[in-house]
């Protein structure tokens, strides 16, 4: 049985079918990507999975059990946790008691939760920032405080919009890494991304969306060969960009 | 701090003593007017849900208690719990109507507006609840119908109210419920991602903060020994309400206390001061204009800009 | 009144909680001019009208400016306050006693049709529907009436392309202003007022730019129209002193129902 599991997913907004009969597996312990251009239903399809928004049709199954029609938070709650394309930290609060607030989910002691979140931060490498709010942190830094909030909930998968949007090539490439940490310690992760070459390098497949469906689903080096692809989104500079 | 807070209190313990009867009654304000401004800070402060209705629960409250002694000659410290009981089943419903249908901000402030205009109309216009002339209590001096001649008691009342209130904030603080309340205030759909059941929180902030404002109406019907709907329901009764962790710093737990010591000698001084003249009105200009200050000026608080000044003067070395 | 709110929430999404109290001045100015020049409110609206629209101004310039990127709770707080002083001032100015406006225009009926109309009403109804139109085509015609809906629908893309947006927020909100003034010396000689009927009026604005949808200048008249028209059955039915609670009602249900409202394009 795989880890997560979508059928027909549809979603309409007005005149707008922003997610059209959307079908995937993802398997415990895999990486998937999910490319396509902007507007091509990718937050859309995150909103539909974690519970921010109903679908008009579809279903949604995580480990067995069906997720349409949970609220954001018990869907968090089992295990799945997201993070927002535009980073939604709590700003007046430190980065420890943003990641607190995700720690409390597991542990209701606050002693508890706030020892697991200095721990969290530790491990995304904002340890020396636990008592800076929010509001005073780089964008880098508030991504991976994004990042760390959504880790403290222990999830069993976690959904990544857009982590890397906005950083410079050496934040980038921290960024890969501790995802690759993260994925190693057991966290299976769907990942929206822009970010071509991180993409390739971080995905075990790759699922392409375009005006809301799948156009393409694939290992990195058959997707980035993939004439629906490339014609849809990739552009030729990217053939080959793919590990062999 | 701690020993601070603990000497503050032991003066305040003994301070009327040696207090004229006038100075004490400013005290039984500042007390009265801190502990509604702690228990509306717990929802509109902590959680952030503002709330400008909150006169609702004190006017509930105050006028079960009153119908309760009145009618059925129980005793009032029986009957405060029923009236907080009562504010909190409103209380209830209000938050359930606006959370439940997702109303934020603006919305919710307005729907608490409503229903506490509402119960003013109804209150006015009920003669069992002794319509626009209100509810009278006839003054026996008796303790155990929460009666008291001497001024004093009800200081220590008041005290003792605030410091239940605060109690109950700093208790919310320390745990998660606190740290839920903090989030859903920051933004609740990033709180909702990280397992914070928000309507059950927001509900619950509600729950409590319409008792405890429940409980301290009945304090006010028989302080009092009146109820008029007007200044009971009132938006008057509402901005007093919320002036004081506003000014002093919302959700903070010292802001209420410290923003009710700020204003109600202030208040008292202009109602003195221009009621003689015949000004009537000039001490709410006054809320307006602090409002309109703090808001531009100062929209922490006063007491969290104090806590940093005093905590960079320590830094020195 | 409607119309006046709608504007300044639509364009600058500012709650304005001191809208009823603007009124009250609109209806305090008319009468000073009435006593004190003889001046009647039916022409006296416009003086009303240009007053307000400064006192909006001016708010809006010294006020709001500074913190329209402050949160929502800021702002509302801030118009509670502005609404407590401009309430209590008339009150300190005026004192607590209801009053009235006399008109000789108000007090004369004329037959149209089948019933009885107050001039008064009619001439109130009349200049109301004026003005809207006139604001609709400010809006939809002139250059600046452009600007305010391009700030009000996008502030940075207006102000890339030039659009000086403080000069239109002060404007947009100066003009909504105006038009409440200009409501409450024509409405003046129909209502006894005293300073506390501010809150009532802002709560009854509400109610006409919730139900009609706010940032919709149709919805703001229909809203108007459905509201009063509820009012008055409100009043025939029940005791007059629970006219009141037909508003608030009406409100509570709008809130819970549909905070779009019928025309409504934001969402709140």
């Amino acid at each position: 049985m795989s880890l997560l599991e979508a059928r027909g997913l549809s979603k309409r907004f007005g005149g707008l079918q922003a997610v059209h009969d959307l079908s995937f597996a993802l398997a415990e312990g895999e990486m998937l990507g999910l490319i396509g251009p902007n507007g091509a239903g990718k937050t859309t399809a995150f909103n539909l999975l974690s519970g921010f928004l109903r679908p008009d049709a579809g279903s949604v199954s995580f480990r067995g059990r069906p997720l349409v029609g949970l609220k954001p938070h018990a869907i968090c709650r089992l295990g799945l946790a997201r993070t927002f394309q535009l980073v939604r930290p709590f700003p007046r609060m430190t980065a420890l008691d943003n990641v607190k607030v995700g720690a409390l989910a597991r542990h209701a002691h606050p002693a508890a939760a706030a020892a697991r979140a200095a721990a969290v931060l530790e491990r995304v490498g904002l340890a020396g920032k636990q008592g800076v709010r929010a509001a005073g942190l780089t964008l880098a830094e508030r991504k991976r405080l994004e990042l760390a909030r959504a880790l403290a909930t222990e999830p069993t998968l976690l959904l990544l919009d857009e982590v890397m949007a906005g950083l410079n090539p050496a934040e980038t490439e921290t960024m890969v890494q501790l995802i690759g940490r993260i994925h190693a310690d057991g966290v299976s992760i769907l990942l929206i991304e822009h970010n071509m070459r991180a993409v390739m390098a971080l995905s075990h497949r790759i699922l392409v969306l375009s005006f809301g469906e799948r156009i393409a689903e694939g290992p990195p080096a058959a997707i980035a060969n993939h004439p629906k692809v490339i014609e849809a989104y990739l552009g030729e500079e990217y053939v080959g960009t793919a590990p062999a | 701090m701690r020993w601070g807070g603990l000497a503050a209190l032991l003066v305040l313990l003994a301070l009327p003593a040696v207090l004229s009867s006038y100075a004490v009654t400013i005290f039984i304000l500042i007390f009265f007017y801190a502990y509604l401004g702690q228990a509306w800070n717990i929802v509109g402060g902590y959680a952030g849900q503002l709330s400008a209705g909150h006169a609702a629960f004190v006017g509930v409250g105050g006028y079960t208690a009153a119908m309760l002694s009145n009618e059925l000659g129980l005793t009032p410290w029986v009957g405060m719990f029923a009236g907080a009981a009562l504010a909190a089943v409103l209380g209830g419903v209000i938050g359930y109507l606006g959370f439940r249908f997702g109303l934020r901000g603006f919305y919710f402030v307005l729907l608490t507006v409503a229903f506490a205009e509402v119960g003013r109309i109804a209150a006015s216009n009920i003669d069992a609840l002794g319509g626009a002339l209100g509810l009278y209590i006839t003054f026996t001096g008796d303790p155990r119908q929460f009666q008291f001649q001497d001024n004093r008691a009800y200081y220590y009342i008041a005290l003792a109210l605030l410091l239940l209130a605060t109690g109950v904030a700093w208790a919310i603080e320390r745990r998660r419920f606190g740290a839920y309340l903090a989030a859903i205030r920051e933004d609740e759909g990033a709180a909702e991602a990280l397992g914070v059941d928000t309507l059950r929180y927001k509900l619950l902030a509600m729950l409590v903060s319409s008792f405890l404002t429940g409980l301290g109406g009945t304090f006010y019907a028989f302080y009092l020994f009146s109820l008029q709907p007007n200044a009971v329901f009132g938006i008057p009764m509402s901005v007093e309400i919320i002036l004081r962790p506003i000014v002093g710093g919302a959700g903070t737990l010292l802001g209420p206390i410290l923003g009710s010591f700020i204003l109600t000698p202030l208040g008292e001084l202009s109602r003195f001061y221009f009621g003689q003249s015949g000004l009537y009105g000039a001490h709410l200009i006054a809320y307006g204009l602090l409002l309109i200050g703090v808001v531009l000026f100062l929209p922490e608080g006063a007491y969290p800009r104090l806590a940093r000044a005093l905590a960079r003067r320590r830094a020195r070395p | 009144m409607a119309v006046g709110l709608t504007l300044i929430f639509g364009v600058m999404r500012v709650i304005n909680f001191a809208h009823g109290d603007m009124m009250v001045w609109g209806m305090y100015i008319a009468l000073l001019l009435s006593r004190r020049a003889g001046l009647d409110p039916y022409v006296g609206f416009v003086i009303s009208a240009v007053a307000l629209f400064a006192l909006g101004l001016a708010v809006q310039r010294g006020l709001v400016q500074r913190i329209v990127d402050a949160p929502h709770e800021m702002q509302i707080l801030l118009m509670l306050g502005v609404a407590l002083v401009l309430e209590n001032a008339a009150l300190m100015a005026f004192g607590p006693e209801p009053e009235r406006v006399r008109s000789p225009l108000a007090a004369s009926t004329i037959w149209l049709g089948p019933v009885f109309v107050d001039v008064g009403r009619l001439v109130t109804f009349g200049v109301a529907v004026l003005l809207t139109l006139l604001l609709w085509l400010f809006l939809f015609r002139t250059d600046l009436g452009r600007a305010i809906r391009a700030a009000a629908d996008n502030p940075y893309g207006a102000l890339v392309i030039g659009t000086d947006v403080r000069r239109v927020y002060a404007t947009a909100f100066g003009i909504g202003a105006a038009c409440v003034g200009a409501a409450g010396a024509l409405v003046s000689p129909l209502l006894p007022f005293q300073p506390a009927t501010g809150l009532s009026l802002s709560i009854t604005s509400f109610n006409i730019v919730i139900i009609g949808g706010m940032g919709s200048l149709l919805g703001a008249f229909i809203g108007g129209l459905l509201v009063s028209v509820a009012e008055s059955l409100g009043a025939v039915f029940l005791a007059p002193s629970l006219k009141e609670l037909v508003s608030f009602s009406l409100l509570i249900l709008i809130l819970l129902f549909r905070p779009a409202g019928l025309f409504g394009k934001r969402a709140p």
